[in-house]
């Protein structure tokens, strides 16, 4: 392949043949970032995709980039590393709900806070798959598995309040068969720092239909909202939208009459603003809310490999790296006798 | 096993020739900067050309209650004209700055020995908090030892009266006072420790002349003070040492340096993830100020992000190191096993302490040795290499890097609280003299294809670049299939790779020098075998009972796993084999188990390094 060539998803297709359950969301999410790669215009060598452990941490192996299958949790550490030294090297990282919140919490957070320049995509499907089955930080409560015969007691985690919380400046939702989600992978990578990306992913085997109350095509146009940067909060066709309650402060859905949003009092979203992004994730279908979906938060800050790199040359300036000098610094004596015999 | 305590009457004490080293040890409250006094006193008596060694002992409290028992910190120091391998068993000379220090050191002073006491501290409640009915200086108590007693407190107030320090400004002068009655009776120079102390308190000036009037106080009190037959000026004559360029060296210096030599050999730059812990953290803070030399540190969130970090490095192409102490080690295990699986070089410094669990974190041991060679889960060879002492640690360190380059596995490189903050003369080396091992990444698409875990004539795979055209590949955890890579859970081929992998490992021992014996004979009555910082008691004690006459050889192993080709034969030619070990007895398990020798333990596990004369017990009782 010459520089000229026009990359398709073939060229990010490995000869490998794909292993998970037939029916899983995670063919879709392949496939969703396979049709992206092509159109980002990075050459595939300099791309690498970083895993932990889990049915999604299997993807490296079906990308026909540079890929690393690490263990359980550690993808953003490994990755941290990578990108340190090699800043140049375009990193995502493929975790899952229990990878990335249960036993690699530490990492997901200390990534987020540095902000390295990443992608990360979170596969949630709120369950254990490759153990069979177990409930996941993610699970709602009452969720019967194999480890909580009687239902989980445990409150979930929420991964993009998780990432928010940890000072992600990116924080995206896609769904995992949803059309949009290229959109939302390429806003991703367009973004300098950790993007974060939760993407709704459904087990087919353990935790089938779990966000079917807004998946399935009946209810998705009056339970997703897809967020567009400084465009009007609206949602299931146009109809309903989103509006500020000022006395209460927290988000209302209001109906939209003959498209007129603006006499709703329907706001505009605007991707910079972190107490609206705090607002967005939390809302929940079961509480009469859409789900936010698309770019909820983008607000960029300089990159940890680019601060350490800068320092790295600030701190090297003027100084020629010399072994001989370097072991002999400090208080040095000479000795220009020879030793006489004991 | 050797007796622990060796009682010498004062008769014997008093017969000793004029000797040919001194053990000081300055003892006093945490808070009274005795590993300063310590390491400068260090500086003083490498740049007189004696030889030396020194031992820090401090508590783990980062300040413990002031005057208490546990709060005590001690630096000893051995020096002299012949050539010193340890810190020195008995002290010569105990300096106490309170109680507590006097007794949780006394103990240990040379019967006849010196006390130097610092009278003002021994006030009733300081006494109380010591554990002392009455004082020690007035009851007679000290009689076995010879005592000095006087207000060091008041000297040094009076002494930095002119600069109008605070109370507690003024007393904190103390160490220099003592460390200036000490360089006199040493016969030491002290304008490199003036200069010394002008340039820490370059921003505070009057800090820096107090502390200077408190040593020239002290220095001049020797000097000037009758003070009977118990102190007197000592001149220890230069030791005999190689020619050329010497500095102090502690053993976190060294192997910092030693990193950075090995990678610069290799041609390569260094990563570093760190996670703080006693007393592997030094590392991270020599290296973080030597950036220039390619180096990148990364203070990580735990020991896991640490060494992951230094593995996502090495896959980009750097040299991943990291370092931590057993319990980090331990955290670390599982992400040394996908270092394994994924052959990828890395450097794991392991400075040892006492355990387990949080165990004796200011504490020496060698107890990590089973961790290192066998702690991990599946058949997952590593080598491992020890470190003997703070200047051997520099080759160690270079040796590490080559090995881990040259036949891309992870290594670990073992050394131990003693090694990482002692103190030792070192002949600065002539880097000319280390041979360059350039890595060669692979870059071009070899004929028949690429295949990411091909292998060499030393089963060594390629290492390839993130960013190269045409290479693209995955690695991961899961098993490989032979040559392509790719995952496979086949039996045949799980059997192909675990065997491929450690004849790999096993391999590296046609890399690594046949073992010499360092002190003796190649066969005999006995031979003492030691690793990592047993060496200068064990080295000393064969020396002492080879000069009275006794069949006994040293055979020093630096290199744990895979060992030398030649060892086993070499310890079959030996009527008995001893281990004298910081640990139960874990070298002479795998000597056993890998040679069939009858190998028998010397132990000790009490956080403190052997004495030379515990090593001697042992030998004599052997060769009985």
């Amino acid at each position: 392949m010459n520089e000229m060539t026009k990359l398709t998803i073939k060229d990010f297709e490995t000869d490998q043949e794909v292993r998970w359950c037939p029916g899983c969301g995670d063919y879709a999410v392949l496939k969703a970032v396979q049709r992206t790669l092509p159109e980002l215009g990075t050459r595939p060598e300099n791309i690498v995709f970083v895993s932990g452990i889990g049915c999604s941490s299997r993807f490296p192996y079906y990308v026909e980039t540079y890929g690393f299958h690490t263990i359980h949790g550690r993808a953003p550490a490994v990755a941290t590393g990578l990108k340190l030294a090699n800043p140049e090297l375009d990193v995502w990282i493929i975790t899952g709900d229990g990878d990335a919140l249960s036993i690699g919490g530490n990492h997901t957070m200390h990534l987020l806070r540095r902000n390295l320049d990443c992608q990360i995509l979170l596969f949630n499907n709120e369950i254990y798959g490759l153990t069979k089955g177990q409930y996941s930080p993610t699970s709602r409560v009452g969720t019967r598995s194999p480890s909580t015969p009687f239902g989980s007691v445990d409150r979930p985690a929420s991964p993009c309040g998780f990432a928010l919380g940890s000072g992600a400046r990116f924080v995206a939702r896609g769904i995992d068969t949803h059309k949009k989600l290229p959109e939302v992978l390429k806003a991703a990578h367009a973004h300098r720092g950790s993007s974060f990306v939760e993407i709704y992913q459904n087990c087919i085997v353990y935790n089938d239909d779990v966000f079917s109350g807004f998946t399935d095509k009946a209810n998705a146009a009056a339970n997703q909202i897809w967020l567009v940067h400084g465009a009007p909060m609206l949602f299931d066709g146009g109809t309903k939208g989103m509006t500020l309650d000022h006395a209460a402060l927290r988000l209302r859905v209001v109906d939209v009459a003959d498209g007129d949003w603006a006499a709703a009092g329907v706001i505009v979203h605007d991707q910079t603003n972190k107490g609206l992004a705090q607002m967005l994730i939390e809302l929940m279908p079961e509480e009469g809310f859409p789900v936010a979906l698309g770019v909820i938060f983008d607000h960029p800050r300089p990159t940890f490999e680019r601060a350490v790199v800068a320092q790295n040359a600030e701190a090297s300036q003027g100084k020629l790296p010399d072994l001989q000098k370097l072991v002999s610094k400090g208080q040095t004596w000479q000795v220009d006798k020879e030793p006489h015999a004991l | 096993m050797a007796s622990a305590v060796h009682d010498v009457s004062l008769e014997e004490a008093g017969s000793h020739p004029v000797p040919e080293s001194i053990v000081v040890r300055f003892a006093g409250d945490s808070g009274d900067g005795m590993q300063l006094t310590g390491g400068q006193f260090t500086l003083s008596t490498a740049l007189a050309g004696n030889d030396l060694a020194t031992f820090p002992d401090f508590p783990a409290e980062i300040r413990a209650p002031q005057g208490t028992l546990f709060g005590v910190s001690a630096f000893q120091i051995n020096f002299g004209s012949t050539a010193i391998e340890t810190a020195g068993d008995a002290p010569d000379v105990l300096v106490a700055m309170n109680p507590a220090a006097l007794k949780t050191n006394v103990g240990s002073l040379k019967v006849g020995g010196l006390i130097i006491a610092d009278a003002g501290e021994f006030g009733a409640r300081n006494l109380a908090k010591a554990g002392y009915a009455q004082s020690p200086l007035e009851d007679g108590s000290l009689a076995r030892w010879q005592l000095l007693s006087f207000d060091i407190s008041a000297l040094t107030m009076e002494a930095v009266k002119p600069f109008g320090l605070g109370n507690k400004e003024a007393l904190r002068c103390k160490n220099m006072w003592t460390l200036g009655l000490a360089l006199w009776m040493f016969d030491r120079d002290r304008a490199p420790l003036i200069q010394w102390l002008h340039d820490k308190f370059a921003k505070a000036p009057v800090l820096a002349d107090a502390n200077v009037a408190a040593l020239n106080a002290g220095h001049a009190y020797g000097e000037t003070a009758e003070l009977g037959g118990a102190i007197r000026q000592h001149h220890v004559a230069p030791a005999p040492v190689a020619p050329g360029l010497y500095r102090t060296v502690t053993g976190a210096e060294s192997i910092s340096l030693g990193l950075v030599a090995g990678t610069q050999l290799a041609g390569l730059k260094m990563f570093f993830g760190g996670y703080p812990i006693t007393p592997a953290s030094a590392i991270l803070h020599h290296l973080s100020r030597l950036k220039e030399y390619g180096v990148t540190t990364f203070q990580a969130e735990d020991e896991i992000a640490a060494i992951a970090s230094a593995i996502g490095a090495s896959y980009a192409g750097s040299l991943g190191v990291t370092s931590s102490s057993g319990p980090g080690i331990a955290l670390k295990g599982e992400a040394i096993g996908l270092a394994i699986m994924t052959e990828l070089p890395l450097v794991i410094v392991n400075s040892q302490r006492g355990g387990p669990s949080t165990g004796l974190p200011t504490k020496t041991e060698q107890s990590d040795l089973y961790q290192a060679v066998y702690g991990r889960n599946g058949d997952a060879p590593m080598p491992v290499i020890a470190a003997r002492s703070p200047a051997d640690a520099f080759d160690c360190a270079i040796e590490a890097v080559r090995i881990a380059t040259q036949y891309m596995t992870p290594v670990m490189l073992l050394t131990d609280g003693y090694i990482a903050n002692a103190a030792e003369p070192w002949k600065v080396p002539d880097m000319a003299g280390y041979a360059p091992f350039p890595v060669q990444f692979q870059e071009d698409v070899p004929e028949g294809g690429f295949k990411p875990y091909a292998r060499d004539d030393k089963l060594k795979r390629p290492w390839v670049k993130p960013g190269t055209p045409g290479l693209m590949h995955r690695i991961g955890g899961i098993e490989k299939q032979v040559d392509t890579g790719h995952i496979n859970y086949e039996a045949a081929n799980h059997q192909a790779m675990t065997d491929i992998r450690q004849a790999k490992v096993a391999g590296i021992a046609d890399s690594i020098p046949d073992q010499d014996v360092c002190m003796g004979e190649a066969g005999g009555r006995l031979a003492l075998v030691g690793w990592g910082s047993t060496f200068g008691p064990i080295h000393q004690a064969v020396r002492r009972m080879r000069a009275r006459g006794h069949d006994v050889s040293h055979i020093h192993i630096r290199h744990i796993w895979p060992l030398p080709r030649n060892l086993g034969a070499l310890l079959r030619g030996y009527d008995q084999v001893i281990v004298p070990e910081m640990n139960t007895g874990q070298l002479k398990t795998v000597l056993r188990d890998q040679f069939l020798v009858d190998a028998r333990p010397l132990n000790k596990v009490s956080g403190q390094p052997f004495r030379i004369d515990e090593i001697e017990a042992a030998i004599e009782e052997a060769l009985e």
